[in-house]
């Protein structure tokens, strides 16, 4: 020891002038840093209730509550988070695929009432429970670039637009195993999208069969619900897309594309192995009109409960729409067929060529059956309703896909106008485009309007067709070399009150002329009843535009159901697929009332 | 004279406790020679203790077994737990394990950022450290400062990784987020004031003459006792051997830093506490050095696969890292599951504070024990993973 070490302490007496470090008032504000990890904050409005928040966390502080009705892409349900149990990892905030939740920098939370329930002191709802830090800006939020989750879609390979102009092979490649593995691991499953299908299927079930490579697991997944996943998989309107969680700040997961894989890597000679189904009689007789995706559904689910399905079809094969209305580079009919084939081998017997008013009477099919599912579908194009719209040359869209399926020569011309926006009109214009024809598309309002798919309307742009958009048909007139003039003046788009989109209105004096040589009407399509006559239909209330129905599909009359395009305005495949599968329901509830 | 030490049969020390002449005493589990919770059941003679018996179990969570039940992602939540005042090695080493199970690399920026925020949690923890070395011979006004300091280290991971303590910012494929505006301006005053405050100490502290007569010849480890008693880090050090993760088997961006291996020969208390202070001023500096050298932009974060159904690999790998204690290792097994088939921890405290304590204790003055503990450096939150 030396007098140095005794000495050396004291050198830091001047410490004693310094200022202090500490706080000396408690009570002083203190606010967390910008990036602080703080109490949740949720915008209530963005937040789609997918629950994504409470699977990633690890302490199960999350727990999702109703707090309002739930819609289409919401489940009305929003977190409520306990801080007995929350570590504020942020995890919940990383994830959150709409990006509603986020944190505060809020250190402290002084609540009264330390007595009442623990659900009630330390839990909150963030953003329905008004908190003092909910208008705070700073706190945590997830950085701009850090994900957790996947928002690419593994994109899917297509054939170049030139290429596929040239024939009818269908223009989607389908997914490789890798890549499909690769599009299922985006999926969160959380489920929203279950319960936007109308046929609600269980999506979240069969994307992770994907993703574990359990094929066949997946195909029996999509039969619960669907017995159309080869159709379904090509040509769904897919509203589950558009509500998935991803979509909202990302790309929605391919769910179409999914299902198209799977049917894709089975082979149809495996599907009964797979799918195991076998009937056991129950000595009903069930008769269904109209071989669409809404009756051979209805005949799939009754046949598989043991029902004696008979459909009559008065074309000379079945799908309906799927066949006659879907060109084939959107759906080839080999997987119509392949579908089509493994409900029919479950003993569903058809009457092809058989028109029920014309070749057999309603009146004999309702005796001679136990019950009667209606799903004739819509195949009565609407007229424009302008001069000249009898003049040869001017066709429907349905009748030119329908002689495109049935092989009939078609002679177009070099230029033909579509008139329409749906996707009729789409797949009319894109078969023209296909048969070798300049296509123009004249729309009434605008391109963003348009009711046909954007996925279509992309592609049909890519195929050069040309939109002429708030384009008014007037009038059509034969020119004196033959062709044909479309007389159209230009609209423009007024905000009428109470209405969804804006209405086109003609601009006074405008007139403008186009020069085709076939013009395509596709601008929707309705009912046929003039074959609804008989005993039986006497009996039928009939509604405004249709058979009144409840939402089983049930007639006022208790054996005869409707189901398909003519009961559901949607109007799309997988809306009837729904329907029959209701309606199949309905009808074994009929007889076994015990029945679930 | 008689001897003070009961007689030694077959290796053991029989004394009768009856005797009047020995006492059993417990110190702990609330202690003042750990930061958490660990017991000593010495029995002492006069004021020595001439046997010690170390408990744990005080602050057993079951980590390692709780991992197994998480998805990875959930885990990283937990690790930093593990150690409380360093929490950010169990962050580093679990990503890092899943990283190499995985086989991906994660960006130059972000392997800077974590050895930036590896040296500040070194900091942090080695002015704990100190402060609880003065505080355990008696000297609380240098815990005040070094405690008191710290907090602006804890300002600091606020600022950057959005939490004090448990920062949860290395998460597996990178980093969180980027070094905020204004940060490194705020962090170069911090690591100045630090460094002024080492000087400080090491005019209270270290030379202090009263520091100095309890701490030298305190708990010597002779280089022998090293490999025997699995000891690393600044322990070893102490010894003389030259034994320093970052140097031996360079991890993230170590081996682009310019720094030497701290070491002295004593192997008493106050050789440690000296190191300790020495590698205190290494990671000011190497604070520094990063922030130099850091590239001023790039990614700090890989996207990885869906993390709510990551699958790793079957496989299985051995990380390990230098932290304040020493050598930190991180066992990793897979089968390639969603889930981690196993995970050890291999944290240094669990050889120091045990085994190597229980030895080190015999013949010292009941009034040190605190103190040898301490120089230990011993956490025991990561005995008990």
């Amino acid at each position: 020891m030396n007098l140095k070490d005794i000495l050396s302490p004291l050198y830091v007496w001047k410490r004693a002038f310094e200022k202090p470090y500490s706080i000396n008032t408690l009570s002083k504000e203190r606010p967390g840093a910008a990036r602080y990890r703080g109490f949740h904050k949720n915008d209530l409005d963005k937040c789609i209730g997918c629950g994504t928040c409470a699977e990633i966390c690890q302490n199960q502080s999350i727990e999702m509550v109703p707090v309002h009705s739930a819609k289409d892409g919401d489940s009305g349900l929003r977190p409520k988070i306990d801080y007995g149990r929350c570590c504020w990892c942020a995890l919940c905030v990383d994830i959150c695929p709409s990006g509603s939740l986020t944190m505060s920098n809020s250190y402290i939370w002084v609540e009264e009432g330390l007595d009442r329930d623990v659900q009630e002191t330390y839990c909150y709802i963030p953003g329905a429970d008004q908190k003092p830090w909910d208008s705070e800006e700073l706190g945590y939020h997830r950085p701009e670039g850090y994900e957790l989750l996947r928002l690419e879609r593994v994109p899917m390979p297509h054939l170049p637009a030139e290429e596929r102009l040239e024939s009818f092979v269908e223009m989607v490649k389908g997914y490789s195993r890798e890549l499909a593995i690769k599009e299922a691991d985006r999926c969160i499953q959380c489920g929203i999208c279950t319960a936007t299908c109308p046929a609600h299927m269980n999506i979240p079930a069969y994307i992770k069969a994907i993703r574990e490579d359990r094929i066949a697991e997946g195909l029996k997944i999509l039969y619960e619900t669907n017995p159309f996943p080869g159709v379904c998989g090509r040509v769904c309107t897919r509203r589950c897309e558009d509500v998935c969680a991803l979509s909202h700040r990302g790309e929605a997961i391919s769910i179409r594309w999914l299902k198209r894989y799977l049917t894709d890597c089975i082979e149809s000679k495996d599907y009964q192995g797979i799918l195991n189904s076998e009937v056991v009689p129950n000595g009903k007789n069930i008769a269904i009109i109209g071989s669409g995706p809404g009756g051979l559904s209805a005949a799939y689910y009754l046949a598989k409960l043991g029902y004696r399905v008979e459909i009559f079809e008065k074309n000379s094969a079945a799908g309906g729409m799927l066949r006659y209305g879907i060109p084939e580079y959107r759906l080839p009919y080999a997987s119509l067929d392949k579908d089509i084939d493994y409900i029919l081998s479950l003993g569903v017997q058809i009457h092809y060529n058989t028109a029920v008013g014309k070749q057999v009477r309603f009146d004999d099919i309702y005796a001679r059956f136990d019950a009667v599912f209606i799903s004739t579908g819509l195949f009565e194009p609407f007229i424009i309703g302008i001069k000249g719209e009898d003049t040869p040359g001017v066709i429907s869209g349905l009748k030119l896909l329908d002689d495109v399926t049935n092989g009939r020569e078609v002679r177009l011309g070099k230029h033909v106008i579509v008139v329409g926006g749906g996707n009729v009109a789409m797949d009319a214009a894109r078969t023209a485009k296909r048969l070798g024809s300049e296509v123009t598309v004249l729309y009434r309002r605008r391109l963003e309007d348009m009711p046909a798919d954007r996925e279509e309307i992309e592609e049909a742009q890519e195929e050069k067709v040309v939109f002429c958009c708030q384009a008014i048909p007037l009038e059509i007139e034969s020119t004196s070399d033959g062709r044909l003039a479309m007389i159209w003046g230009k609209a423009e788009m007024k905000i009428v009150e109470g209405a969804k989109r804006p209405s086109p209105v003609l601009i006074e004096g405008s007139s403008e002329r186009l020069v085709a040589d076939t013009i395509i009407a596709a601008i929707g399509q309705g009912m046929n009843f003039s074959w609804m006559d008989g005993e039986a239909f006497a009996r039928i209330k009939f509604g405004k535009w249709n058979i009144e129905a409840d939402r089983w599909g049930r007639s006022s009359d208790q054996k005869v159901f409707i189901g398909g395009d003519m009961f559901n305005r949607t109007a799309d495949a997988i809306s009837a697929i729904a329907d029959g599968h209701r309606s199949a329901r309905a009808i074994d509830k009929l007889f076994n009332p015990s029945n679930e | 004279m008689q001897s003070l030490y009961p007689p030694i049969v077959n290796g053991k020390a029989v004394y009768d406790l009856d005797s009047q002449k020995y006492i059993r005493v417990w110190q702990g589990p609330q202690h003042p020679g750990v930061t958490g919770n660990m017991s000593l059941e010495l029995d002492i003679c006069g004021d020595q203790v001439i046997k010690c018996n170390t408990h744990v179990g005080y602050l057993h969570r079951g980590f390692e077994k709780l991992m197994e039940r998480r998805r990875y992602i959930n885990c990283f939540p937990i690790v930093c737990r593990i150690c409380v005042p360093e929490p950010d090695t169990n962050e580093y080493l679990f990503a890092a394990g899943m990283e190499e199970l995985m086989g991906v690399q994660i960006p130059e920026k972000a392997m800077w950022l974590r050895a930036l925020n590896l040296e500040l949690s070194r900091l942090a923890s080695f002015l704990m450290h100190l402060g609880g070395q003065s505080g355990a011979f008696g000297m609380g006004t240098v815990a005040q400062w070094t405690i008191a300091y710290r907090d602006y280290v804890l300002d600091l991971f606020e600022e950057l990784t959005g939490a004090r303590i448990y920062h949860m910012y290395m998460t597996p494929g990178g980093v969180r987020g980027d070094i905020p505006e204004g940060w490194i301006a705020h962090t170069h005053k911090v690591l100045d004031g630090a460094s002024k405050l080492l000087d400080e100490i090491k005019h209270v502290m270290l030379n202090n003459a009263i520091f100095k007569q309890r701490a030298i010849g305190l708990g010597v480890i002779t280089p022998e006792m090293v490999d025997h008693y699995g000891i690393v880090g600044p322990n070893a050090r102490c010894a003389g051997l030259k034994r320093d993760v970052r140097k031996d088997n360079p991890y993230l961006i170590y081996d682009q830093l310019d720094f030497e291996v701290e070491t002295e020969t004593a192997g008493d208390a106050y050789s440690r506490t000296c190191i300790r202070w020495r590698e205190t001023h290494q990671s000011i500096d190497l604070c520094r050095q990063i922030l130099a050298k850091m590239p001023p932009s790039g990614a700090v974060h890989i996207t990885l696969p869906n993390v709510l159904h990551l699958k790793i690999p079957a496989g299985q790998t051995y990380v390990r890292a230098e932290s304040t204690r020493g050598e930190y290792g991180y066992f990793m097994v897979s089968d390639g599951s969603e889930f981690p088939r196993k995970v050890t921890v291999r944290g240094p405290s669990y050889s120091h504070a045990m085994a190597l304590l229980e030895d080190l204790l015999v013949g010292v003055n009941i009034a040190d024990v605190a103190g040898l503990m301490v120089s230990l450096h011993t956490y025991p939150p990561e005995i008990e993973r």
